[in-house]
């Protein structure tokens, strides 16, 4: 019988995505039936398939569950404070201004504590793809309510079901200006790899929310039973719709809900803008930062 | 090395402390800025966003404290020198990300032109009463490198200084500015580019995969890298042991929580930089920095015409504390004075190295303006008697 660590030492090189992750820190922390394993598949798959430059790519995380997927993938990778993951990034990325920045976390980290950043940095239109990964709830500390946590369900602090209205995340999102928006479950292995690749090719702040099961603790709070329940549940009750109207992408208590691509559009990144404004206003006195950053490289 | 020309505006000034300070930040190489708009120090940041376009340099009006201090953080591991600029209830918001910044070892700069506090306190006026939350501000245990400047001239030059000690040593480095030399406006020469000395990031020589970002050998500072690089690194808020791995134990939080205080500590008298007058033979030494080194002056000189032998110990470098020279004339003098506009904060680290052996008297000002020099000559003559 060998250990959990042994079986994971004889599978390095032959799991396609081992390339893609810090082989020296598996196995993960993660639950077993946790949607977040399914996740790093698709980001990784997906980084295969558009052949982006991995040494350019860099990824932030904040705290939390999704807080620890920048530490599993192989890249210039950063776990930050709690909801900094975004204004952290955006210095990375303003810093270095060729550098692809990711942003990995999850609903409490981008949407409690970071709420303000998260709605900022998607009206500045900063050149960052947000991952995130939504469970209803606060995991790492131990099932807490979280700005997700559908109405009537149960919390660890909410006990008698939650009474706030939660977010309609990718509504949000497109309301603050976010040129790429969508929301798949982890379930839609393919759907979600190929939304990934899509969004790594575009500019201006991408934003995907990917529903995720908490058997740990959500779907015990709630009687939900086990992981593979909860995907059951995203087989039978997401209904793939593109282009929908945000503002009908609210999350009910185990109701029906939509999934697909939202918004898919262009505007002037946060970088982009403030070049053309200073071209256009300073002509050639104007000196952009180069895209290997300030002025130390030189 | 010499510095980039284009931050450099050479000559003779007439400028206020926080255009002295912004002028030092792009001169020292400094080419991001984060911040958002607080009393006192917003000039700073005015000064740096009508420049930045002219040499590289980006500037971004952040939606908080907060989201400053965690883009400056961010932005120092891309490679840019950094900074953010604020004052005292900024200052208080910034502390989460100045512990990661001490933690995940990022040279970084941030200005706090002090006010008057607690809370919203008095934004247009001075105080100095943030000295402890500099030192000590952010949980757990840490050290990093405050510095004083007592005129705009020093504003520009200590910045130069601020931003090398913050990439010799991977610290976030605090810049303990006040309202009042923020606001002062003197002349402030601004020497040729080929003659400011700018320390550059330390980039690792080790190839990719041979390189770990907290491996020291011999030093107690890693060399660096930043993103972008081929590296594939990893860093974290959480204790790591030398690959920038989370290790949840007692041993690696001795190791790793130990060097980020005995870099600094084992350092203190290589970072110390104070300037002394007439203190050798003094029977009393005063000891000031910021605005009240101003003040104090006149406060010495009414005292030495009374007939007491008065010397003056001026900190440049605030933190780490010069507990070498304080506890070397703790022995000879007799009794220390220490002015300053808190209600007693750097006076409680010359009493722990005077350790008793003379009087260590206190002249505590609540803030919202400086100190009437006669209270400190009155100081004076009572540490003399």
């Amino acid at each position: 019988m060998s250990t959990t660590a042994e079986r994971v030492e004889s599978a390095q090189g032959e799991h396609p995505i081992a390339p893609y992750l810090r082989m020296d820190r598996i196995p993960h922390i993660w639950c077993p039936t946790c949607g977040l394993g399914t996740v790093v598949k698709c980001y990784a798959t997906a980084l295969e398939e558009t052949g982006l430059d991995l040494d350019k790519v860099s990824i932030v995380s904040g705290i939390g569950c999704t807080g620890r997927v920048a530490g599993y993938m192989k890249l210039d990778a950063f776990h930050s404070t709690h909801g900094r993951a975004i204004p952290f990034a955006t210095g990375l990325k303003l810093g270095r201004p060729e550098l692809n920045v990711t942003v990995f976390s999850g609903d409490g980290d981008l949407l409690g504590i970071g709420g303000n950043h998260f709605i900022h940095a998607a009206r500045r239109n900063i050149d960052l793809l947000v991952v995130l990964v939504n469970n209803f709830i606060y995991g790492m500390t131990g099932g807490q309510n979280a700005p997700t946590t559908p109405m009537t369900a149960k919390s660890s602090t909410m006990p008698f079901g939650n009474f706030e209205r939660p977010f309609n995340i990718p509504h949000l999102a497109a309301s603050c200006g976010a040129t790429y928006v969508a929301r798949w479950t982890c379930l839609h292995v393919r759907r979600l790899t190929k939304a990934f690749a899509e969004a790594l090719g575009r500019k201006g702040f991408r934003f995907i929310e990917v529903i995720a099961p908490c058997s740990t603790l959500y779907a015990r709070l709630n009687r939900l039973g086990s992981g593979l329940d909860l995907l059951r549940f995203y087989h039978d009750s997401a209904e793939v719709r593109h282009g929908a109207d945000t503002r009908e992408l609210d999350m009910g208590f185990q109701e029906k809900f939509i999934c697909g691509k939202f918004v898919d559009s262009e505007r002037p990144t946060f970088t982009e803008a403030m070049n053309e404004h200073y071209s256009k206003i300073l002509g050639d006195r104007y000196v952009p930062m180069t895209p290997e950053g300030g002025w130390i490289h030189e | 090395m010499k510095t980039d020309p284009r931050g450099v505006l050479t000559g003779v000034h007439y400028l206020d402390g926080d255009f002295a300070c912004g002028e030092g930040a792009m001169a020292a190489g400094c080419r991001f800025v984060a911040g958002y708009p607080i009393t006192p120090s917003t000039e700073v940041v005015e000064r740096i966003s009508r420049r930045f376009p002219f040499m590289g340099g980006t500037f971004i009006q952040m939606e908080d404290e907060l989201a400053s201090m965690a883009a400056v953080v961010g932005a120092s591991w891309s490679g840019t020198k950094s900074m953010t600029v604020t004052s005292g209830p900024g200052f208080s918001l910034m502390m989460e990300n100045i512990g990661l910044g001490a933690m995940m070892e990022t040279p970084c700069v941030v200005v706090n032109v002090q006010r008057g506090g607690p809370s919203t306190g008095l934004p247009t006026m001075v105080g100095q009463a943030d000295m402890m939350q500099a030192r000590w501000g952010s949980h757990g245990d840490y050290q990093l490198i405050a510095l004083s400047p007592q005129s705009p001239q020093e504003a520009f030059d200590l910045m130069i200084e601020a931003f090398n000690l913050a990439e010799q040593y991977r610290v976030p480095v605090m810049f303990m500015m006040d309202e009042c030399v923020g606001h002062m406006t003197e002349k402030v020469v601004i020497p040729q580019a080929d003659q400011i000395e700018v320390v550059p990031r330390t980039l690792t020589t080790k190839p990719p995969g041979e390189y770990w970002p907290y491996q020291v050998n011999g030093s107690h500072i890693p060399d660096m890298v930043r993103a972008g690089d081929g590296y594939r690194f990893h860093t974290t808020g959480l204790t790591h042991d030398y690959r920038g791995y989370p290790v949840m134990s007692a041993d690696c939080q001795d190791e790793s929580v130990r060097r980020l205080v005995d870099k600094i500590v084992l350092n203190a008298d290589r970072i110390a930089h104070f300037d002394e007058e007439k203190v050798e033979g003094a029977e009393v030494v005063v000891l000031a920095y910021g605005i009240t080194a101003r003040v104090t002056r006149m406060g010495i000189e009414l005292a030495r015409r009374e007939g007491l032998k008065v010397g003056f110990l001026r900190l440049v470098v605030v933190w780490p504390f010069p507990e070498t020279k304080i506890r070397e004339l703790a022995g000879r003098v007799k009794g220390f004075v220490v002015p300053e506009v808190n209600l007693g904060q750097v006076v409680l680290e010359v009493e722990r190295c005077a350790a008793g052996r003379c009087p260590v008297v206190g002249v505590p000002h609540a803030g919202g303006g400086v100190h009437d020099p006669q209270i400190i000559c009155d100081a004076i003559v009572r540490a003399a008697r």
